[in-house]
This record gives C-alpha cells, structure tokens and sequence, in this order.
C-alpha cells in the first residue's frame, strides 16, 4: 500500500520559465484523463536518477478541472539532494514516469468568506491552482507574491492578466516590502490566510498573523520541505532484521526503500504522517525534522519519521 | 459565582474554558447573567485593561435565571457596551457587529450555554473557526433543546424528561450536541412503551 | 424541473414495500450473496477496514457500488422519505462541489460496471445518463447545478442504494457536513450535520475508551485518492425498515414491543451496513456509502453456518453493545429463538457460508 494507487504518466512538454524554474507537463501514457485534483495538492514523483531511486513531492499548478495533463514546476537547487537536477538536466519530453495520485495536504477552507494568498518565489504553484479553481467556482481572492526580480517572478505576467488587481507583486531587488501588518490588518472576518514560501517567510508570515491576534485555524502554511542533508548514520530495522546506512543525501526512508524495506509513505516532507515509525531504542540523538510529531513525541524520543528526519549518536533500532 | 464544572460527558457536549485576554485590533465581548463576572475578571487579567477597553464592545443580557449584572458592565468603561432586553434581541445587534469585523478581532462569549451557543452559531457562520472563540461557562445550567421529531426548540429546559414545548411529546435530553442548532438533542422517551414517562427529574438550574 | 422516474420492476428487481405491509425478503440467491458480517462467534469492534477492491464474483464486494434486486423498490422508498421529510438530504453550502465529485464517481462505476443498465455519455462537461431501471434519460452540463433538478449529491444518490455522507476536511479532522440518510440505523442527519468526526460518533459506547476513534480517524486522513477502503457495521431491526430515524422513533420504536417465539424469524432483521469510504478528488472531501442490507432470522439460518454463529453472537455480546444497538430488551427472546439452530458444531473461521 506505500504510496497508494499511481498513475503512468509520458512528460510531454519541459519548458524553462527562467534562469532557476523548469515547468513539466504530464499526460497519461494511454492517451486517457488525469483525476481532477484540488487546488494546493501535490503529486510525488519517481525518479530513477541513475539507479538511485528518487521520489520528491511537488504542487500541482495546472488548473485542477484540465485532465488533459498535470503540469509542475521545479525550482533548481544546486546544493540538494538531487532530485531538482535530475528533473532539471535528465528530463525530456517522451520520457515515461510515474506519479502518485494528487495528495492534498495544503487544502482551501471552503467556508472562508475570503481567501487570502501570500506566496514567496517557488511558492507560488499551489496558488496558480487554487486560483484556478477559485475563479472557477467563484470565490473571493487576493495574492500576494514576492520575488527577487521580474525575471525570476514565474507566472506574474499571466496571474495579472488573468485575475487583474487581484494579483500583487512584490520584487526584493527594487526594495519592495509586502506591507503585511497593513494587509493583515484590514481582512474581513471570516478570512482565511494561505502562505508557501521559504521558511523565512513562513516565520515572519506567523509571527505577523499572530501580533495581530488573527485566529490560529484561519492561518494556513504549506509545511512540507525537502528531506535536506545531512551526515551519514546507521540504523536497525527491528521487524526486517536489517541494519543499514543512510547516506549523506539520502533519506531514512529512501535507504529502507533502497534496502528493498516496503515501509509506507504519502507526502515524503514531514507533513503527512504516514511513515511515521515506533523507535525500539534510541542511544543518541533523533533531528527531528517533521511537522507531523508532537513536541511530546519528539522531545520522548519514541517515535520517528524516516521520511525526513535524521538521527545522531550510538545506535537507534526502529520497528520496521 | 466562578466557571462552572460540569461532569464529564461524551465528545460532542460543549466544554468551557476561562477568558484569558489575547493581542487583538478588537475585542468583542459576548455575556449574560452571571457571565459579566468573566467579563470583569478578564479585564483584571488584561496587562493593560485600559487600552483593551477602548478596543472592546460588549454585549450583554440578563440570564435566563433573572440575574441582572447590567451595572457591572457598564461600569468597565468599554468603548462600548450595550444592554438588550433578551437574547434573540442581543442576536440582532450581535449580528450587526459582525457585518463591520476584521481578522485580528478576539471574540470571548461568556454566560449560559443558549447564549453562548447562539453567539458561536452565528459567528462561525461567518466562515471563522469556532475553536478560536474563546468560551466560559457561568450561571444558569438550563439548557437549549431541539426536539428531534417535530424540530422545535426549546428554550431554557431545566427537566429531564420534559415536554416538547412544540409538539408536546416527552423527551428526554442527550448530552449529543449540535453546535449548527446551538441545541441539545431531544428524544421521545414513551416511543416503545406508550404513555410510560417517568417523572420529570429537575437536572439543570 | 424535477426528476421524472419510471419504477420498473421486473424479474430481477423485485417489487417490495419496507413500511405497512413489509412485504420485502431476500430471493434465495440474495440471501447467499448477503454480506453476514460476522467472521467468528464473538464480536468486538474494531477497526476493520480493507481496501475497497473488487471481491468475489456475485457477492455484495464485486463492484464499486452494489446493485442488488431490492434497487428499485429502494429508491421508491426513498423518495417516499424525502416527500415527508426534505431534511434527510442536506448540503452545507461549501460542499457543492463535493457533491458534483460524488456524483462523477458514481455515475462513471456504474456505467462501467453495470453497462446494461447505466449509461453515461461525455461530450466535454456536456454529460448524457440513462439508467435504465428507474427510466431516466437525462442530459446536463457538469458542474452546473442549474442543469438539474437537484444539487448534484441529492440528484445522484436518489439514484443509488445506501445513505451517503460527504466529510470535509479541515483542522486535522473530517466533518460531516452532508448527507443522504434516509436508511439510518438511528442517526439523525439534520442534527448532526456540521459536527466532526469525534463529535458525530460521540453517543457510541466503549469504542472512544478503545481509541477506536483516534484510529480509524488518523487512518481516514490519509486516504488516498483511487484507493478506497471498505468495513462493516451492524445492528438489529424490527421489521424491514430500511428508515430507522430518530425522526421517525416515535411511529416505528414500539415494533420493538410485538415480538415473541412465533414471529422472530419472519420480523427481526439483521442490519448490516457496508461502508465504502473514498477520497473525492476536486473537494479533497471523502464520501462515505453507507448500504444497508437487511436480512430476516429466518433467511439467515437457512445458512447453518450463520446460524449457529449468530446465536451465538447474540448470547454473549456486551449489554452496552445490545443497548446502543437497541436490542437489549429483546435479546434473549433472540437468543432463544436461534438457539435451535445452534447444535453447537464449531464453525469455520470467516463470514463466507460455504467454507
């Protein structure tokens, strides 16, 4: 059951949007429709870089009604685990691959009378779909969207085409600030508040929204991250009776998988809490990494998500 | 008279907690009867109980049990605070606040929970979420109970069983609680064994 | 605009009434296929659930959505509830589109899986559907609700056995927030709309204790699109009523007072619900089925493997269990009754009646 139920895919298009962003179109290999999706959900992608198997989660930006194709996009990270440039250098159009069904775990509150979009660079994609389905169906928007320069703000030119002065852009370059406080301060009630971006963001976007005293289930953040890096350790797996190595751009949860361990899994970024796995011993210290444990949990040392999360010291024993 | 404790009971029945003051760009103030004593002593726990009260509307009415505690609150100093003859009438005003609100506004009800029941109903009707609606308990613990048959709700039940105020079938009351109605659930105790109703117990004052 | 409908009866799906006259029963082949929920001769809950794939041929497991010989007849009853009462079907107002996602996957099972009596035709959003035993042939736009008579859940599931729920999802829980329940063991749709997950199962005994709850929440939450699971419930009806509401208690509960030796067999009904649970794709809500199958004592037994296993089931179940289920003031008149088909053999592991 990892994983759920696939869908094989062909790329058809691999389009450069700019200097950082290449954009992928997907269509079923038998010529058929894609499921409908919901805006802010994401699809995890199989990559076989090599030998190495790669599965890295990424947003669905195409409009959630055209099942014609699944469209992404994948920023390049020179210094990461390699998934990005696998995608970036190895990817062309005909290739066949392999896709989960879309997960939502960055959903729209429906019952919002507003929905208000703070996006940061890469951070965009999950809104370029629910803007979609928003104006589909008639809900209220505003989007906020922070970039270094117009030549890396991917898909300003058509959000504001499409959706006109809904749309904001903001470039560091020229010193624009977001005037968040302002913003926050002027949002009817009832409104709800959606930010993805880098984690700098995150944090000034939570702080700001909590000064102002908005209402915690109305503050909505894109939490999962890519796996990061990290130095190599060593772990038992209780139930396999295996004992394996994570290497340093590895995952816990890549190197059972690569052990030929069929643990389960969903989103891949700490979010989900599929993967998540009882710790029989631990000797050292866990990283954790997830947004999924709590702080009991973590600070107990008896759980771990191997999807993200790392581990210290002399020895760890999980049961999987 | 402080928070009420009620026993413990099954997932869907309200619990309260106590009013504790938050950063807010407005504080709206929801009470009756006894409940402006929560009123009083969240503002004694603000850190600055004088700039809150220029940021705070309070509405209030007296309780289903008769207490008046109007000159309480209007001896705070809100910036402004209002007393309706009735709760259907605070609704009103109620209403008529919310149209004007913002993100950053705080919302404490406190009082009876028909009250705070109909207070949460209409706010989260508004799209915002109920879990962030800070609620205390005080006072009268009679209840607010739609009648699972005919629909009909009725106000201030103190008996269990009780006579549908709408129907006039005998019902006897669940902790089940609907937080779209603002109600308790109603059942009819002699649907088995016609015309066998215990007698009325009085479970809530 | 309203839905036209032809009830058409035939020899396959029978013409039967589940109030006044009662005259439903289960055809000897429908008892074989009904789905018994009980795999051993003790019962506890749990949470049970499997992934909803296709199962045995000719058995209740085979197809996304069961069609059985009671469809039509069923759908009548249904729409007599309705005429009484419109609040069994509500629709919060966010959940349209969950209803149109529902409506999609029901309609495309069926016309695949059962071609000889649905039919649906795609022209873009452009959609044609027949279905053939209530004899509509209709036309409309997807995602269009002023193309149909009803919202898109009610229009569908006037069309489809079993009640159904559509779940939102939001702050790490689901929240019921619509539903057609017209064939509920004893749940009031209109009061509990709106309320989640923990809430609208609070009234059920011991199982919260268990953390059955907790678990089976934590394992919905990650339901998958394309994978759907499936479970069993049950309980106990007098009489085939496939409408035991709250609402209506007060017209069906004193049932529960006229059984005895002579009429157990024909009037007391186990109640088995299969609930199919799938992730909904455009809304991101999850759609609960909820079917009902009813079958008498009598039919029952005619399986002596059942037989013996539900006899004993009913002796030894917790009181809580027959209380919440509302058969404690009968259940040993029940265990009586079965107890003649109880000789005592051990019984076979799992619910199939042959093995």
């Amino acid at each position: 059951m990892s994983g759920g139920a696939k869908l094989n895919v062909r790329v058809a298009e691999v389009v450069k949007v700019n200097d950082l962003i290449t954009r992928f179109r997907f269509v079923a290999r038998d010529g058929g429709l894609l499921p409908a999706f919901s805006g802010g959900a994401h699809t995890v992608v199989e990559m076989d870089d090599h030998g190495t198997r790669r599965l890295n989660p990424y947003s669905l930006m195409s409009d959630p009604e055209d099942r014609s194709g699944y469209e992404i996009s994948v920023r390049r990270d020179d210094t990461g685990r390699g998934g990005s440039l696998y995608m970036h250098r190895h990817v062309k159009p005909g290739m066949d691959m392999v896709l989960s069904h879309p997960v939502n775990l960055f959903p729209l509150d429906n019952r919002a009378r507003k929905h208000l979009f703070i996006a940061g660079g890469i951070g965009i994609t999950p809104f370029l779909a629910m803007a979609h389905q928003l104006a589909r169906f008639g809900g209220r928007f505003e989007l906020h969207y922070a970039t270094r320069n117009p030549a890396l703000c991917a898909y300003g030119d058509s959000l504001t085409t499409r959706y006109g002065d809904r749309v904001h852009l903001y470039y560091d370059d020229n010193g624009d600030q977001m005037p968040l406080a302002a913003l926050l301060s002027r949002q009817p009630l009832g409104t709800h508040l959606y930010c993805c971006g880098p984690k700098g963001m995150l944090n000034w976007v939570r702080a700001t929204a909590s000064t102002a005293g908005w209402a915690d289930h109305a503050v909505h953040f894109e939490e999962f991250t890519a796996p990061g890096t990290g130095a190599p350790f060593t772990v038992e797996l209780a139930a396999s009776k295996k004992t394996i190595t994570v290497g340093t751009t590895q995952s816990l949860l890549e190197a059972m998988e690569a052990a030929g361990v069929d643990a389960p899994y969903l989103c891949r970024g700490g979010a989900c809490g599929q993967c998540e796995t009882d710790v029989v011993r631990c000797d050292g210290r866990i990283d954790h990494r997830d947004h999924w444990l709590t702080p009991e949990d973590m600070a107990s040392n008896t759980k771990i998500m191997p999807c993200v999360s790392r581990f210290e010291g002399k020895t760890l024993v999980i049961d999987r | 008279m402080t928070k009420t404790d009620f026993p413990p009971s099954i997932r869907s029945r309200p619990v309260y907690g106590e009013l504790a003051p938050r950063p807010g760009s407005f504080h709206l103030i929801v009470a009756d009867g006894e409940g402006a004593d929560a009123v009083a002593q969240l503002f004694a726990r603000a850190d600055d109980s004088k700039a809150m009260l220029a940021k705070s509307h309070i509405l209030y009415t007296a309780g289903p049990n008769g207490t008046d505690l109007w000159d309480r609150i209007e001896a705070l100093g809100a910036a402004q605070a209002q007393k309706a003859a009735s709760i259907p009438t605070l609704l009103f005003r109620l209403a008529r606040v919310l149209q004007d609100m913002q993100m950053g506004a705080q919302i404490y009800l406190t009082g009876t929970e028909g009250l705070i029941g109909q207070a949460e109903r209409d706010i989260m009707a508004l799209g915002f979420p109920h879990s962030d609606i800070q609620k205390e308990h005080r006072g009268s613990t009679v209840r607010r109970v739609q009648c699972v048959h005919c629909k009909g709700i009725t106000e201030n039940v103190r008996t269990d069983p009780f006579e549908c105020s709408h129907c006039g079938l005998h019902l006897f009351v669940r902790d089940h609680y609907s937080r779209r109605l603002a109600a308790f659930q109603g059942v009819n105790i002699d649907a088995e064994d016609k015309g066998q109703i215990p007698p009325a117990v009085e479970r809530f004052k | 605009m309203s839905l036209d409908v032809e009830y058409t009866f035939d020899e396959f799906f029978r013409d039967e009434t589940f109030v006044d006259d009662f005259t439903y029963r289960n055809s000897p082949a429908g008892i074989r296929r009904f789905p018994f929920p009980f795999d051993r001769d003790d019962y506890m809950y749990s949470v049970n659930m499997e992934p909803h794939v296709p199962g045995r041929k000719g058995s209740v497991f085979e197809k996304t959505f069961d069609v059985d010989e009671h469809y039509v007849s069923e759908m009548r009853d249904r729409a007599r509830v309705l005429a009484r009462d419109p609040l069994r079907c509500q629709s919060l107002p966010h959940m349209t589109l969950a209803g149109w996602d529902l409506l999609e996957l029901i309609m495309e099972s069926k016309a695949r899986e059962y071609p000889q009596w649905f039919s649906l035709e795609k022209n873009g959003n452009r959609w044609r559907w027949i279905n053939r035993p209530l004899g509509i042939d209709h036309t409309f736009t997807f995602l269009d609700e002023t193309t149909l008579p009803y919202g898109p859940m009610e229009y569908i599931t006037r069309q489809t056995q079993g009640d159904f729920t559509l779940q939102d999802e939001r702050e790490g829980t689901l929240w019921v927030d619509a539903g057609m329940v017209t064939t509920q063991a004893d749940w009031s749709l209109d009061f509990d709309i709106g309320m989640n997950f923990h809430e609208w199962h609070a009234p059920v005994p011991l199982a919260h204790e268990k953390g059955i709850f907790d678990r089976a929440l934590k394992f919905l939450l990650k339901l998958q699109h394309g994978a759907p699971v499936r479970r069993f419930n049950w309980t106990m009806t007098v009489n085939p009523l496939l409408d035991t509401a709250p609402e209506t208690y007060p017209e069906w509960g004193y049932m529960r007072t006229t059984l005895n030796q002579d009429n157990m067999g024909h009037m007391m009904h186990l109640r088995v619900e299969l609930q199919a649970l799938f992730r909904l794709p455009r809304s991101n809500a999850i759609a609960f089925s909820i079917r009902a199958y009813l079958g008498k004592f009598e039919e029952l037994v005619t399986i002596p493997k059942w037989g013996r296993r539900l006899h004993r089931v009913v002796r030894d179940i917790h009181p809580d269990l027959a209380a919440y289920k509302g058969f404690l003031r009968n259940r040993d008149e029940m265990a009586k009754w079965l107890s003649k088909y109880d000789d005592g053999a051990p019984t076979s592991a799992g619910w199939w009646p042959e093995d």
